[in-house]
């Protein structure tokens, strides 16, 4: 990768975490706390306003720095989580790696945010986005297709019940909601996707 | 100070303050104490960094103690224990018990000179069941 690239990638998510904070605020509100969108928002803004810099270190530091950034700027349950998928990403991976490499460090992130969330698939979180794209991309699927799963993946929590976070709450009435985190999930792995499609 | 420290952490700066106030009331100056609530905006929420800090402030060689309210506050205290690190890390439990109560009863227990552990099981049998 790159380091142009990393600015790219890093400027793409913003850009998209940024412009459906709306949308993510109003899932979060239906079955959640409602602060889903802009704890969001002030994270990846605070990693874009670093983008000149994370893009001057190798890819595992950059991704390491991601993940604190994220730690320490989102500001609810979320920092942890999305924060603890670069932290690990940025410790497992190689510093130019090839699909297989991703796989692995992905697999062994996503482990990493279900230990932190003390959660599993099934639970209408994020992981239930992040397994079946940790899966494609070990399978070799092209970024659109990738894309297009994690869509379907975030569609696919509404029938679900949340077992975890404030969602859980609610218990059943939970049921019908697409999970916040899982459509925050979705729109990052789609604007990486697309990025790097368009860098192939 | 030799005695366990006791931080509150809400999602809300007027809940943990409120508890900090109580628990002063109990055990005064025994007791080192600190607190935290609210996001980077003003709003509710829990901070990584703020909590590193109270951390600090209450720190206590014979550790600290930290009272929580909903999962988030949760989350951003482990992920803070463990950006805090070891050796320190084994000195800091997080309590499962009800904030308030478990913050009064944890510092009472930690005025009288217990253990870390024994302050973390007299917050813990406020647990519900």
């Amino acid at each position: 990768m790159t380091r142009a690239n990393l600015t790219a990638l890093i400027a793409a998510v913003a850009d998209t975490i940024s412009s459906h904070a709306d949308e993510l605020t109003s899932l979060d509100q239906a079955i959640g706390d409602g602060d889903h969108g802009l704890n969001m928002k002030r994270g990846f803004e605070a990693v874009r306003a670093d983008a000149a810099t994370l893009g001057e270190k190798p890819l595992p530091e950059a991704l390491k720095a991601i993940g604190t950034k994220l730690v320490m700027t989102v500001g609810g349950a979320s920092g942890p989580l999305f924060g603890t998928l670069f932290m690990t990403l940025g410790k497992e991976i190689a510093s130019e790696p090839g699909r297989p490499d991703f796989a692995a460090a992905l697999a062994k992130s996503i482990d990493a945010v279900a230990a932190r969330g003390k959660s599993q698939p099934g639970q209408k979180t994020m992981l239930d986005v992040l397994y079946p794209v940790q899966a494609a991309v070990a399978a070799g699927k092209s970024p659109s297709e990738i894309a297009d799963l994690a869509d379907a993946a975030a569609e696919a929590t509404k029938p679900l019940k949340a077992i975890r976070g404030r969602a859980s709450f609610l218990g059943d009435r939970s049921i019908g909601h697409m999970d916040a985190g899982a459509r925050s999930t979705a729109l990052i792995v789609r604007a990486v996707a697309e990025t790097l499609e368009a860098d192939a | 100070m030799k005695n366990v420290g006791i931080v509150i952490v809400s999602h809300s700066s007027k809940v943990a303050e409120g508890t900090a106030d109580m628990v002063r009331q109990m055990v005064g100056e025994e007791v080192p104490l600190a607190w935290c609530g609210g996001n980077a905006d003003g709003g509710l929420g829990t901070q990584v960094g703020a909590i590193m800090e109270a951390i600090d402030k209450a720190w206590s060689e014979a550790g600290v103690a930290i009272l929580v309210d909903l999962g988030g506050a949760e989350t951003n205290s482990e992920m803070a224990v463990e950006m805090i690190g070891e050796p320190r890390s084994h000195k800091i439990a997080i309590c499962n018990a009800p904030i308030v109560e478990g913050a009064v009863m944890a510092a009472t227990e930690a005025s009288g000179g217990a253990s870390l552990k024994d302050v973390v099981a007299t917050a813990h049998e406020l647990a519900p069941a």
